[in-house]
């Protein structure tokens, strides 16, 4: 131990907020100033970026961001919604630069910020398998070589000759997994791909996750999952706005960050723009818990219902799109997960670009006293999270009126039905 | 710890950047599984399937005929129009739809180029160069022409790779032009179909290049699609219009095109992920 596998040292990266983010067409150009686009080709001309005018307003996604990782070491980085996490992921992958700063890799690094990326509807599975794997930095001799392992770990080897578009997102998703599964760098970079799919799925690539780990890869691993970063690493670290906030053992680390954010003020309504990754084809707009007569709820009571209000832009057309809720309680455990399609209507349909405005209803007696925390995901079952806002709303139950042991055990206290009758009653009556 | 281990520095490029053939090397593999996929999907669920690399420019032959060849008696440099015209649009096909197809794969790719990292060189090059495939498939009907016109192109036909070569570099440079700007500006995608037909008749397709008395025609061929016409028509057809000096301005223009484009394209490079 000792090598140093990724060295991160004072690095910042700097977006332009709307500007360089949006494509330009000429119509907008000539519609701000007419002399605008000139001086823009010209400065297009000379390799500035289009919108290099000096004064738009500019966020630092990340700044001034330093920690090691040595060889073999598995790392976690955690953080809120901003926090910087998939910009840190972005740099360390070479799919963005950084603005400041540099970092060092030491070693054949293979990165998974999605899984399926580069998959082709038309392609078959193995032909799927053959480019991914390319994609992903694989040799077609390692391929070739790990091709039936691939197709075996997938379960798919029936329809390993029929395109993918035939595929159920289940068989698509696994297949995917499969050819990331086989990638064997010496450093792997990994984003929340955890955050799809079923809890068996989750689980195998969890698997798979710690296998590596124990083979001596150095793993940096970015999740919302702190089950899963105590559980894996070693060692986290935490942003916050961009900054190195924390870092330390995992569970130090992951302790600290939970405290801090259950100490998050109570917040019933969220608006505005997702801090989604540019052009992201479907943006959260609003987010609201409502009392059940549809009033603003910070703090409602146990034997009340609340409604969870959800409100997206569809940007493009898109199939098996589901927005989910997640609820935490104040040890930020997840309560329980529920989705808008989880009613027949919306299942499998194409969801034409639009607003769409999703609600729902928590029964009453279900929740225990306390603080609850709700995480709002956009994605495509199975494929991909498209947009996610992390722990945006929260708000207290409390209990009056409250009957039950307090210190029973569970995440949830559903208050139930129970009939009781006297043994002896019972026997006379038969 | 291992002798060779590979270290990758990631710091922020300033100006100008090398352009790392090297780099592009070690990814050759996924350059031919990308041209690979390209090709795979090209004709996907299309009732005609390869057909179509033959049907446009065959069709466009037939129109030319019919209305230059027939109607408006364009001289074809002594050869019969049909073959003269087709000889030519059979390498125009291939660089207009190469340029119409890169110039959009950039932005096309946003997934691949969101999410993975690999030499951004390699997409335009895969787009290009999937189009040889097409190339090849209307090139058949090219040698179906000249048997049926009784025409063989005798030793000058060792030459046709080297026009080849001329058509892949000339494409190639305005792709990447047109695929970096793309990205910024949207624009180019309105642009390309007006591009491509100026440049249509910009070049000898329809009429031959010896219209042009000589200093003007050697000065013609900064257009390099002009040397690759004549350069195919002299390679295949015997055509009269010696093209030496015209090809190599046509290099030396092509060149200039793609240098300047790779460069342009690596400077731009750093931007893609973060406006595609």
């Amino acid at each position: 131990m000792g090598d140093i596998a990724i060295r991160v040292e004072e690095i910042g990266k700097r977006y332009r907020l709307g500007k360089v983010e949006k494509y330009k067409t000429l119509r907008d150009t000539l519609a701000s100033a007419f002399t605008a686009p000139f001086l823009k080709v010209g400065r297009l001309l000379r390799g500035e970026a289009a919108d290099d005018t000096g004064h738009d307003e500019q966020i630092w996604a990340l700044r001034e961001v330093s920690f090691e990782v040595r060889q073999g070491e598995v790392i976690g980085v955690i953080g809120g919604n901003g926090a910087g996490k998939s910009t840190l992921l972005k740099i360390l992958s070479r799919i963005t630069e950084p603005t400041t700063g540099f970092a060092e890799i030491h070693g054949r690094v293979g990165s998974l910020l999605e899984v399926g990326t580069g998959f082709h509807q038309e392609l078959t599975g193995r032909e799927n398998i053959y480019l991914n794997g390319a994609i992903l930095g694989m040799t077609k001799k390692e391929i070739d070589r790990k091709f039936d392992e691939i197709v075996a770990f997938s379960e798919v080897e029936k329809f390993i000759d029929t395109p993918v578009k035939h595929y159920s997102s289940g068989m698509y998703l696994r297949l995917a997994f499969a050819v990331a599964a086989h990638l064997e760098p010496e450093i792997l970079i990994v984003d929340e791909v955890l955050a799809v799919g079923d809890a068996g799925f989750q689980q195998k690539c969890l698997g798979k996750m710690g296998a590596v780990a124990k083979e001596g890869r150095t793993v940096l691993f970015v999740s919302h999952n702190m089950g899963a970063i105590t559980q894996l690493c070693g060692r986290a670290v935490q942003l916050e706005k961009g900054r190195l906030r924390r870092s330390g053992s995992a569970g130090e680390v992951v302790a600290a960050y939970l405290s801090s954010v259950a100490g998050a003020e109570l917040k019933s309504s969220w608006s505005g723009e997702s801090s989604e990754p540019n052009g992201s084809d479907v943006q959260f707009r609003s987010a609201r818990v409502l009392s059940v007569d549809e009033q603003p709820l910070s703090i409602t009571n146990f034997n009340e219902s609340v409604l969870v209000e959800i409100a997206y832009e569809v940007k493009v057309p898109i199939r098996n799109l589901s927005v989910t809720c997640l609820l935490y309680d104040s040890m930020s455990r997840l309560v329980f997960e529920s989705m808008d399609t989880d009613m027949a209507e919306w299942n499998g349909r194409v969801r034409e670009p639009d607003i769409y405005r999703a609600t729902t209803k928590i029964p009453p007696s279900l929740l225990r006293p306390g603080r609850y925390q709700l995480t709002f995901a956009a994605f495509i079952e199975g494929v991909k999270v498209i947009a996610r806002l992390d722990r945006v709303l929260a708000f207290d139950v409390s209990g009056v009126g409250y009957t039950l042991q307090p210190k029973r055990d569970g995440i949830v206290s559903p208050v139930l039905d129970w009939t009781v009758c006297r043994f002896s009653e019972h026997e006379r009556m038969v | 710890m291992q002798p060779n281990i590979q270290v990758i520095r990631i710091e922020p490029s300033k100006g100008w950047v090398a352009v790392q053939l090297q780099e592009l090397w070690a990814y050759r593999e996924l350059l031919y599984f990308l041209i690979w996929r390209d090709v795979m999907v090209r004709y996907k669920q299309t009732a005609l399937g390869a057909a179509w690399a033959i049907i446009q420019p065959l069709f466009t032959m037939l129109v030319f005929s019919l209305f230059f060849g027939r109607l408006a008696k364009i001289p074809s440099d002594g050869i019969p129009y049909p073959i003269f015209t087709y000889a030519a649009l059979v390498p125009w096909t291939f660089f207009s739809q190469g340029l119409s197809l890169a110039s959009n794969s950039l932005v096309g790719s946003a997934n691949l180029i969101k999410k993975v990292y690999f030499p951004r060189l390699c997409v335009p090059i895969a787009a290009v160069t999937s189009g040889l495939i097409d190339f090849a498939i209307a090139f058949t009907m090219l040698i179906a022409m000249m048997l049926y016109y009784g025409i063989f192109p005798g030793v000058k036909v060792i030459w046709l790779p080297v026009m080849l070569l001329l058509t892949l570099i000339t494409s190639l440079g305005v792709s990447l032009w047109l695929s970096a700007l793309n990205v910024h500006f949207r624009d180019v995608r309105h642009i390309i179909p007006f591009l491509t037909q100026l440049w249509l008749f910009a070049t000898p397709i329809a009429y031959p290049s010896s219209l042009l008395s000589e200093p003007w025609r050697t000065f013609y061929s900064i257009n390099p699609m002009v040397g690759v016409v004549e350069g195919f028509r002299w390679a295949l057809l015997g055509a009269e219009t010696a093209p030496g000096p015209m090809v190599i301005v046509s290099f030396i223009a092509a060149m200039a095109i793609l240098v300047s484009g790779i460069f342009y394209f690596r400077r731009l490079e750093k931007t893609f992920a973060d406006v595609v």
